[in-house]
């Protein structure tokens, strides 16, 4: 069975989907992801689909899946590289890819991560701070 | 009712022993129905062309225009009425070119009456009925390729992908925008979001002269895919009347941004991306 990489850079793991998704790859990926984001820490997932040719009903769900698996680790999910035909397929069949993040490529991804973890921070630091001034 | 050998035989003879006259006659009658449109040298060229390639298929005894012996006498008929539908002729007035026969031959047929001529001239006339019908039908299939070239050319001309900015783009849709064409701008849009990496799209639709729900759902499709891909899109070029009747029309764009000028658009996607605008104090000449 072939198994989909995880790759870890930095703060961010890095899924390149290469092979056409089966049941098992799906399921074997989202557990190796779960184990993953445990084990590094990782705040942000990054999912490439550049090489996928179709994105069917069960794909979609799959990645609606992974997203929601992270979000409960927190980690944030981007899905980065869809082509214009998969899109317009999925327009077509009214599969909007509900609570997904999306970016054009992994650079734009990256990006997108690391903006939103620095929301947090900046919200987490803004909580703080009127708690320090409402002491002073 | 088909020609027999023996009276496409005859038929040659007759239009070879007469050529002048008859093409005269010919090309005068056609020559009043075209009212000085076309050269008489030029209408004399293709009367003579095609008496040419009539005698020719006479002689080899055709029978029917579909037949092998007509291949000749298609070809030119074929060359004159595409030619005709190219410089804008009716179609009547293309196929009187070759009704016009008709006329002629009565006239030289009249004058030398024989037991035969009724039988004759009413096979005669059959096949140049069929030639008239051949001729109108090549005419119909010009004008046909005609307009489906013209709209290639539309399709290829009118949706252009522009950049604004270093991560913006813009489409300025022009004209009436129907499935077809919703289909190749969707589809160019996307694809040059994805080879500049731009992650803003601003649809202009300035030059839409009437948004209905049909449009509308197009260019909502267009948002929905780019959004899909990682790409943000702003409609702009709203006009007061196209905004009265989205509203009348309950046509509902969600929470995608809507601008009254392409100008607004760019000032917002700016803002977005975090480039600042302002503007120059004017420098005073003292």
């Amino acid at each position: 069975m072939e198994r989909v990489p995880i790759l870890k850079i930095g703060d961010i793991l890095l899924v390149s989907i290469q092979v056409d998704m089966s049941d098992q790859t799906a399921i074997q990926l989202q557990e190796d992801l779960a184990e993953r984001i445990v084990a590094t820490g990782c705040h942000g997932v990054i999912i490439d689909i550049t090489a996928l040719d179709i994105v069917d009903s069960f794909v979609g769900r799959m990645l609606s899946t992974i997203a929601s698996i992270s979000k409960v680790l927190d980690a944030e999910t981007v899905v980065v590289g869809m082509r214009p035909a998969v899109a317009i397929t999925l327009v077509e069949l009214g599969l909007s890819l509900n609570g997904i993040r999306t970016a054009l490529n992994v650079e734009r991804g990256m990006e997108l991560v690391a903006a939103s973890r620095a929301d947090d921070w900046d919200e987490a630091a803004d909580d703080e701070g009127t708690e320090t001034t409402a002491t002073a | 009712m088909a020609l027999s050998a023996e009276q496409g035989g005859r038929l040659a003879h007759l239009l070879s022993q007469h050529a002048d006259r008859l093409t005269n006659r010919w090309t005068e009658i056609v020559a009043s129905s075209l009212r000085g449109r076309l050269s008489r040298a030029e209408l004399a060229r293709q009367v003579q062309e095609l008496h040419r390639a009539l005698v020719d298929a006479g002689r080899q005894g055709v029978a029917d225009l579909a037949d092998e012996h007509g291949g000749e006498l298609r070809a030119v008929l074929s060359e004159l009425s595409t030619n005709r539908a190219r410089q804008g002729f009716s179609a009547t007035e293309t196929a009187i070119s070759v009704f016009a026969l008709k006329d002629a031959l009565l006239e030289l047929m009249e004058e030398e009456k024989g037991d035969e001529t009724l039988r004759d001239f009413v096979s005669f006339s059959a096949l140049v009925d069929q030639m008239g019908l051949f001729t109108f039908e090549t005419f119909v299939r010009a004008r046909e390729s005609l307009i489906a070239d013209q709209a290639e050319q539309l399709l290829e001309l009118s949706t252009p992908v522009v950049k604004l900015w270093e991560g913006v783009v813009a489409v300025p849709l022009v004209g009436t925008l129907d499935s077809a064409r919703a289909q190749v701008v969707m589809e160019r849009l996307l694809q040059t979001l994805v080879d500049t990496g731009s992650p803003y799209a601003i649809i202009d639709i300035t030059g839409v002269p009437a948004v209905d729900t049909q449009v509308a759902q197009h260019i909502l499709k267009t948002v929905v895919a780019a959004r899909l891909m990682g790409a943000d899109c702003i409609i702009s070029g709203i006009r007061p009347q196209i905004a009265q009747t989205i509203v009348a029309l309950g046509i509902e764009f969600g929470d995608i941004a809507t601008k009254a000028s392409l100008a607004d658009a760019l000032r917002h996607v700016l803002r977005l991306t975090g480039v600042e605008t302002t503007a120059r104090r004017p420098r005073r000449e003292s």
